[in-house]
């Protein structure tokens, strides 16, 4: 049994298979697509077009590096909105020919630059979601690492969320929850617990519906023990999602958001 | 269009703008609002002191014009038709679904100090005539940021405007997601922007204005979303915290960086209104908009 600070140390840790590690394994005949045709290909974004069992799918992925040189080129797995942009267009372009999506989130949030903020780094965020709220094929979202806040949520605003067993999602980093509560960055353990933030917590509230097995020799020592069970689950929702009708889908997945909220009436 | 006007624009950032590790919670601002207090009050945009009472309704400073932050409650007074106002959900209150120590002491110090329930009061309303729903959110309750209360008020309010064919009207100030709340405050903003998907597909208008300050989650949620987008002058509007972005690449931003009129200049908002313009603004929205029971 992992602490909820020891998942999120596993869940950043650098030598974790990224976005497109997951896609070559998982599917064939992946084909990239570039850019969000209106600024930049935004490199913390990666996706294009895969068969899945022979189901040919969308895929969009955030995507971090392994080593400094490629953390620089992907901004660390931190998206502009040109990469959320590029998310508008894939997940457009597969609705118009009928190809579900899947999404692998792996973030600590949207990037905060100046340049970011000139091109509307809000607007994008909310574009994704408004988009994806209206988007007549399945969306399913597996986080496979870090997950923080809007920049996440972003892509993960479809009909299933999953999440690998050491993945995290958060509306702030421990150690930002740390720093305002308590005035000390350093208690993040303690956030940690108290953050509700591991998959098993996720699942518990509502916020994921599956969690994925990880190999006990770690992830990035045995990729395909996660990668085997992911493909089958992820194409028997699939066909599950597309046998509905397209008002059913959209009433699920309005609900699905619709839920979330604890108040006094 | 003044060409040359261009030609001397520098840029903030070249193309090719050199990446740092970002820092984490870039959305999070936790920033004490001006409150005034006593019998003078300064102003944020002058520095000058300024007499409250000679301050009007408009809470705008006599100095310079610069926009005070302005409560819900009095917001609604300038923006409403006298005793037009019906509110929805008045009692919603927050639960504590993280468990997150005091808490429900933070709720109630926000109470009192902003007079309101909640960081958001939402009902229906005339304007200049017109019906509306209207969501006028609150920097003084925890700077207005967004839980559970505020994400559902705002999402019932939006599906009363898809029912009834009206149009909504949202003023935003926010922080962004409320953290003591957890992932829950992450769902609103999925939950809100879905809600105003199915209000958009009905063909009905949805206008944002944005005050002082918007950022955070609200900015990358239905801040953004609206199909006309109002600001007042001055105010700041973004996604990331300036300090986490001049933290992030190690220099200090100018001082017009994240503002309405940056905003205006980069494409992201439609038109900057004096706040003693915003009523007729929005009465003359709806008028083109062809919507009934205006006042002429
Ligand atoms: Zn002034």
């Amino acid at each position: 049994m992992k602490t909820a600070a020891e998942i999120v140390a596993e869940s950043r840790k650098v030598q974790r298979p990224t976005s497109l590690e997951f896609i070559a394994e998982i599917f064939d005949d992946f084909i990239e697509l570039h850019g969000d045709r209106a600024f930049a290909d935004d490199k913390a974004v990666v996706g294009g077009i895969a068969s899945l069992k022979g189901m040919p799918v969308t895929v969009i992925g955030v995507q971090k590096g392994h080593t400094v040189a490629e953390n620089v080129e992907r901004r660390f797995g931190a998206p502009n909105p040109d990469g959320y942009r590029k998310t508008i267009r894939l997940m457009k372009q597969a609705e118009k020919f009928n190809r579900p999506v899947i999404t692998f989130i792996n973030t600590m949030g949207a990037y905060p630059g100046v340049g970011a903020e000139e091109r509307g780094q809000g607007e994008a965020i909310a574009r994704c979601l408004f988009e994806t709220a209206g988007l007549k094929v399945p969306v399913i979202s597996v986080f496979i690492g870090e997950g923080g806040s809007g920049g996440a949520l972003a892509l993960a605003a479809g009909d299933k969320v999953w999440m690998l067993q050491y993945g995290m999602y958060a509306v702030l980093s421990p150690e930002g929850f740390a720093s305002i509560l308590w005035r000390d960055p350093t208690r993040s353990g303690e956030a940690a617990d108290l953050m509700k933030l591991t998959a098993k917590d996720l699942l518990a509230n509502g916020v994921i519906e599956k969690i994925i097995p990880e190999p006990e020799e770690g992830l990035e020592n045995n990729l395909k023990f996660t990668t085997d069970i992911l493909r089958e689950e992820l194409y028997d929702e699939l066909t599950n999602l597309c046998a509905k009708t397209t008002e059913e889908l959209l009433e699920e997945r309005y609900e699905r958001f619709r839920k979330f909220g604890e108040f006094n009436n | 269009m003044n060409l040359f006007k261009r030609k001397n624009y520098i840029p903030l950032t070249p193309r090719t703008e050199a990446v740092q590790s970002p820092k984490r919670d870039a959305e999070v601002v936790m920033e004490e609002p001006i409150i005034p207090d006593g019998m003078w009050v300064k102003c944020r945009h002058c520095q000058k002191l300024i007499y409250k009472k000679e301050m009007d309704e408009y809470q705008i400073c006599p100095k310079c014009g610069g926009h005070f932050r302005i409560g819900a409650l009095d917001r609604i007074a300038i923006t409403c038709d006298e005793g037009s106002f019906v509110e929805y959900d008045a009692s919603m209150e927050s639960k504590n679904p993280m468990n997150y120590p005091s808490y429900e002491k933070v709720l109630d110090k926000a109470r009192e100090k902003s007079g309101t329930k909640e960081g958001i009061i939402c009902g229906r309303c005339k304007i200049d005539g017109y019906d509306a729903v209207i969501a006028v959110m609150d920097s003084n309750f925890m700077m207005g940021s967004m839980g559970s209360v505020v994400g559902e008020k705002i999402t019932r309010a939006i599906e009363h405007a898809t029912e009834m064919k009206l149009p909504i009207v949202i003023f935003t100030t926010s922080g962004g997601a409320r953290m003591q709340e957890g992932i829950i405050s992450l769902m609103q903003m999925a939950k809100t922007s879905a809600a105003l998907r199915r209000h958009s597909e009905a063909g009905l208008l949805y206008i944002t204005v944005i005050t002082d300050p918007t950022t955070g989650g609200v900015s990358a949620s239905f801040a953004n979303l609206g199909d006309i987008i109002l600001a007042e002058p001055k105010a700041v509007i973004g996604f990331a915290g300036r300090r986490v972005i001049e933290g992030t690449i190690n220099e200090k931003l100018p001082d017009d960086f994240q503002t309405s009129e940056f905003q205006l200049e980069h494409g992201f908002i439609d038109k900057i209104v004096d706040r003693r313009e915003m009523k007729s603004t929005l009465s003359r929205l709806f008028k083109l908009h062809g919507l009934k029971g205006g006042l002429e």
